[in-house]
């Protein structure tokens, strides 16, 4: 009955055991955003520093279970060096795989014309994030390895408003 | 005569070996029980043989449904020693709105700017938030006593914390750490003060023979589903000279004498405190609950929760030791309870919990609604695993066994 193994990926346990990006950056320059699962209690304090938009670097501290914590830690590697508009991709293209889609995330894009729901990086190139669809039959920790990129998403947030 | 867990659990639907689903170790009481089959018979038989609302109908089904609601006030009063359980007993929604009922009637009477209310670090929020709201209201201080290094209130400085308070409300029972609070000093120092005193009751009543005739509180809070009954039916008890000067508290149908266009007066004692068509079947799940509950007697519950609450910790310490750092007293039959918080080889609750999960045990991850206390022990979350009269040392073994698979995957 298990299908622990489904959730329980050997990647997976490996970012929760050595987690790529842990630690903290200067803020300012870099922006400093956090995030909580009121559920659990976890926290997750996300650090990002964007220039000419992009991510040229970011870092992870908080703490959280083995899912939110490999997610944040996969999360970062994917973002690294990505622009702005990349990363924004991969959030989607990740919330969909969580079978979160636009609709239940609220107007995060503000222009939602057609196709903006279209993930700019398809799932299959998601690379080692793909091993984290196996949370999607565990409903509770969906929760889990959202809080990173929920957390990710409200950063950009804030900078873009700061810029406006 | 001890318990026999096995031939207790027959009486429990959903414990059962045959259960749809699979089997489950149940260790998630301190979160709500289980309920035995003599509670959703009761509450069955109520809706098929003669349910009607009560305190209305001259007709016999009505009659005969306001004497099942009535008398299971009474049994439930008489099952926690309320010196007038006709009147005293107030019939709620849980303990949260028993405690909050006290907090919007006599606290907004009673208390202005600058009053104290004193709590402690390991409430539950519910004895929490009414009056954290209370102080963003209106300003009254809340003081903490402190937790001590022993997992017990630390009452050294309690003459002190409790100078000039109003009211002491504390846990009778922690829902995390298994501590049992010890009331008879906290309500010597209280009367000393001139304070009253409200005990949060949720996870005593389950467990232990409760008699509020003797153990001094002014307010008692207590809720159904944590004690073989159903939800949506909790109790607060209070002395009744209390209750009659308070104001009432919702306002509508029941609660009401007289309703004119200009104004109203309340009705008697405990009905002032129960506006509109109340939880009939629930209230009367919870008489066949305290029923049963008697029927085995607490005192027994109390002697089989201990022992398998020493037997718990001994088996967990020995599989372990380092591994596993367990929040709260050292094993102790009048001080301890069968809650049992802990952290485990550095592997968070959640993952604890979900590997648990997959071999059918049921135990909780989280801050367990005390995040206040989850801040004094320095943790985010904690895995707690809770015993009732139907669990037994196969259950422990079940949990120690588990916690095996969960460092393999981890560690
Ligand atoms: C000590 C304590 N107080 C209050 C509560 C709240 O109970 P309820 O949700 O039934 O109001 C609980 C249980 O969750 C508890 O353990």
């Amino acid at each position: 009955m298990s299908g622990l193994e489904d959730l329980y990926r050997e990647i997976i346990l490996d970012h929760y055991r050595s987690p790529r990006n842990r630690g903290e950056l200067p803020a300012p320059p870099a922006h400093r955003v956090e995030g909580f699962n009121p559920l659990c209690g976890d926290e997750i304090v996300v650090f990002l520093d964007v220039v000419d938009g992009v991510v040229v670097d970011l870092k992870i501290s908080g703490q959280g279970c083995s899912i939110s914590q490999s997610s944040a830690s996969m999360m970062s590697a994917a973002v690294k060096g990505r622009s702005v508009e990349e990363a924004r991709g991969l959030v989607r293209s990740f919330k969909a795989m969580m079978s979160i889609h636009e609709a239940q995330l609220g107007a995060e894009d503000g222009d939602d014309g057609p196709g903006a729901a279209t993930p700019v990086i398809a799932p299959d190139d998601l690379g080692e994030l793909a091993a984290l669809q196996g949370v999607v039959k565990f409903p509770v920790r969906i929760k889990c390895a959202t809080l990173s990129w929920n957390t990710l998403v409200q950063g950009l947030d804030e900078l873009e408003a700061a810029r406006a | 005569m001890s318990i026999d867990a096995r031939a207790i659990r027959k009486d429990f639907p959903l414990l059962s070996p045959d259960r749809a689903g699979g089997p489950v170790v149940y260790l998630d009481s301190a979160a709500s029980s289980q309920r035995p089959r003599a509670v959703l018979d009761a509450m069955d038989d109520y809706y098929t043989t003669t349910h009607a609302n009560v305190h209305r109908g001259v007709y016999a089904i009505a009659e005969e449904a306001t004497r099942r609601y009535e008398a299971a006030r009474v049994a439930v009063g008489r099952f926690v020693g309320a010196p007038k359980p006709a009147t005293e007993i107030v019939f709620t929604k849980n303990v949260t709105e028993a405690i909050n009922l006290v907090a919007y009637t006599w606290a907004r009477r009673e208390l202005r700017r600058g009053d104290v209310v004193l709590v402690s670090e390991i409430e539950h929020h519910a004895n929490l938030v009414p009056w954290l709201m209370l102080a963003e209201e209106r300003g009254i201080e809340l003081r903490y006593v402190p937790l001590g290094t022993d997992y017990h209130l630390d009452l050294s400085d309690l003459d002190r914390l409790v100078d000039g308070a109003r009211l002491v409300a504390v846990s009778a029972a922690s829902n995390v750490l298994g501590t049992v609070v010890d009331l008879e000093p906290i309500v010597a120092a209280a009367r000393r003060a001139g304070a009253l005193v409200l005990a949060d009751g949720a996870q005593l009543v389950p467990h232990r023979p409760v008699d509020l005739g003797s153990i001094g509180v002014d307010f008692f809070g207590f809720t159904g589903h944590k004690m073989l009954g159903p939800t949506g039916i909790g109790v607060l008890w209070a002395r009744e000279e209390l209750l009659d000067a308070m104001p009432p508290f919702l306002g509508g149908g029941e609660m009401i004498r007289d309703v004119r266009v200009d104004g109203f007066t309340t009705n008697d004692l405990p009905w002032k405190f129960e506006a509109g068509t109340p939880p009939i079947a629930e209230a009367i799940g919870l008489g066949a609950a305290v029923e049963y509950l008697d029927a085995i007697g607490l005192e027994r519950v109390h002697e089989h929760e201990a022992a398998l609450a020493t037997y718990a910790l001994d088996r967990l310490r020995d599989a372990y030791g380092d591994e596993i750092t367990i929040f709260g007293p050292e094993p102790d039959p009048q001080r301890r309870s069968g809650v049992i918080s802990f952290s485990f080889a550095g592997v968070h609750p959640h993952d604890v919990a979900q590997v648990l999960d997959t071999r059918g045990i049921c135990v909780r991850a989280g801050h367990h609604c005390a995040k206040p206390l989850m801040r004094c022990l320095g943790v985010g979350a904690t895995t707690r695993a809770s015993l009732y009269l139907y669990n037994d040392e196969e259950d422990v073994d079940a949990l120690v066994d588990g916690l095996a698979e969960v460092r393999d995957l981890f560690a």
